[in-house]
């Protein structure tokens, strides 16, 4: 086993003098002093957010405009703090979501619950829900705090979908081949 | 007239009786639970006898959350979140290790990237939490500068974290069976950077406070802990090391592919808060050392466990194509990872100490009971017997020199 007794002299007359400290440490001082500088002006100066940041979460919709959530409420039961609420509620037959059967009717994500674990990202089943790259929400109440629907999507906007599920299975049904 | 009456003798001559009055008597004073001296909320009740401390009671739980208790309402994938809150200097080794006790629980094996990936996590997250409480034991003996270095040191590994996770302090990063998601593209460069710019300025903090005469005069001789007591009060990481016992579960019970790297495990000496220090300066550049070697020898291939098909949910694709994985992911996020009954207690080398998890399952994805092995609880149980002796103004330099934090120690 590689173990090594941490090396520990006693300080020598020089070093007790006190002055190899100060010129050393103003060494130091001076140098850092020219590096660039570490921080930043927030807010003027914004940092950048590496993709895959998990910001505040919000729903999105597909690249057609239409609701991908199906409210199946995965994302309510996995959320350790419970932030999420959702009602689930038959779609209309002349909604343009008509594709699902079923969406959400409320959702509301608790912002002062919400821990932005991912977890409900993570979990989706149909990618509906994000954390984005927004890091910092605030507001004046509670109530504010709350996001509900109309809210999700507008923080949200559109994300591109890579696999249409829904139209892929409405077209493997009219191919005959429903369990595609 | 009344000027008169006040005169130097009167002053002294109350002086005097003031003395008699108080003479053998002990002033309680309470230190904490929020000072600027203590690190987080930890109260001391400290008696003094003039400027010397005669009996010194640590009171903690003001942070407690009842995480063993909350833990067992939940999935094992649902508490890794809560893993991030003990720790909270290094959360990525709470999530390693939290997922490897359960791991072991089940009998499962991670492939070996997944392994390097959490080892390398591991060892971030030891020099992220070291810097830190190099860092703040210098700022606890009046050096800010050294802090505001370390600091911005791990600023950067926040940045890696940010890239690797998504978040910067509260990671989550693991699942049972395997990980939240593989190294992002280029990330074990940034690492590699980051790695390489912090070695030059360790040998600044060096300079600035190692071979200082005020810090050196500050913290040798102080807050001796002999090899028997520090062994006696259940001390583990850097603190026991500093005292002189070798143990360091990366070497004596090797996890996660320990054994594949190089590295040395330095001891101190006497066992006093210098030695700390010490020791601490040369375990983050072991860690270092350590990354460096895994970035050089990351395996290829899985990075989660495939075939564990009941613990770990599905691939994001193959949820959104495939109805057999739909329905399994569904079973795993709403039962849990199916862990078969059973006991287990795992403990692994975190910054801090060891930290422990010790899970009862009665079957089914929730633990039906846990208990959590905090090592800076443990550490904190050797105050009432380390303290009392030591002047005031020591308590900061000697808490400092134990780098503790309250999040894990309240749990
Ligand atoms: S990020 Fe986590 S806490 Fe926030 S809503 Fe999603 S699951 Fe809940
Ligand atoms: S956001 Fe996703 S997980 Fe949540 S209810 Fe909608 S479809 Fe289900």
């Amino acid at each position: 086993m590689a173990t090594k007794v941490v090396e520990r002299k006693p300080l020598s007359i020089w070093e007790r003098s006190y002055l190899p400290q100060i010129v050393g440490g103003l060494k130091i001082t001076f140098k850092n002093m020219f590096k660039p500088t570490v921080t930043l002006e927030y807010p003027e100066e914004r940092p950048e957010i590496p993709p895959g940041y998990r910001g505040v979460p919000t729903l999105v919709r597909d690249p057609n405009g239409r609701e991908k959530c199906v409210s199946c409420q995965l994302c309510e039961f996995v959320c350790p703090p419970k932030a999420i609420r959702i009602t689930p509620g038959e779609i209309p037959e002349e909604s343009e979501s008509r594709h699902v059967e079923k969406g959400p009717q409320e959702f509301e994500i608790n912002m002062l619950r919400c821990i932005y674990c991912g977890l409900c990202q993570e979990v989706c089943p149909e990618e509906a829900i994000w954390l984005q790259d927004i890091y910092s929400f605030t507001g004046y109440s509670r109530e504010e705090m709350v996001n509900d629907k109309q809210k999700l999507y507008e923080l949200g906007g559109t994300l591109p979908d890579p696999y249409y599920k829904w139209d892929r299975k409405k077209q493997a049904e009219l191919e005959g081949n429903p369990h595609h | 007239m009344a000027i008169k009456e006040v005169s130097i003798g009167d002053i002294s001559a109350r002086g005097a009786a003031a003395e008699q009055e108080f003479q053998g008597e002990h002033l309680v004073v309470n230190m904490g639970p929020s000072h600027p001296a203590t690190h987080g909320v930890l109260r001391l009740k400290l008696e003094l006898d003039g400027e010397t401390v005669t009996k010194c009671e640590p009171v903690v739980g003001y942070l407690h959350r009842g995480d063993e208790k909350i833990a067992e309402n939940m999935t094992y994938n649902q508490f890794v979140p809560y893993t991030d809150r003990l720790d909270y200097l290094g959360p990525i080794h709470n999530n390693v290790t939290f997922a490897m006790a359960v791991e072991k629980l089940a009998g499962l094996e991670v492939p070996p990237r997944c392994q390097a990936i959490r080892l390398l996590c591991c060892e971030l997250a030891r020099v992220q939490s070291h810097l830190l409480g190099v860092g703040v034991y210098a700022m606890d003996c009046g050096s800010i500068t050294a802090f505001m270095y370390t600091f911005t040191e791990r600023e950067k590994i926040y940045s890696l974290l940010e890239q690797l996770c998504g978040a910067r302090f509260t990671t989550s990063y693991t699942r049972i069976g395997g990980l939240q998601r593989d190294i992002p593209d280029g990330w074990l460069g940034n690492v590699r950077k980051v790695v390489d710019e912090m070695e030059p300025v360790l040998d600044e903090l060096d300079a600035l406070i190692t071979r200082n005469r005020i810090f050196y005069d500050r913290t040798v001789g102080l807050g001796v802990i002999s090899k028997e007591d520090a062994i006696a009060y259940g001390l583990t990481g850097p603190n026991l090391r500093g005292s002189g016992v070798a143990l360091d579960l990366r070497k004596d019970d090797p996890y996660l592919g320990y054994e594949n790297y190089e590295f040395d495990v330095p001891i101190g000496s006497t066992g006093d808060c210098y030695d700390r220090w010490l020791v601490r300066m040369v375990e983050l550049r072991e860690s270092l050392k350590i990354i460096k070697q895994v970035i050089d020898s990351m395996p290829d291939g899985p990075w989660y466990a495939e075939e564990a098909k009941k613990i770990f949910a599905p691939r994001k694709d193959k949820v959104m194509t495939s109805m057999e994985e739909l329905i399994q992911n569904f079973m795993i996020v709403t039962e849990g990872p199916q862990i078969p009954e059973g006991e287990v207690y795992f403990e692994a080398e975190n910054p801090k100490g060891l930290l422990g998890f010790y899970i009862v399952s009665k079957g089914g994805g929730v633990p039906y009971r846990m208990k959590i092995r905090s090592p800076s609880f443990c550490n904190l149980s050797i105050l009432p017997k380390l303290v009392p002796g030591h002047m005031v103004a020591d308590i900061p330099v000697i808490l400092g020199s134990f780098d503790f934090v309250m999040g894990e120690c309240d749990r």
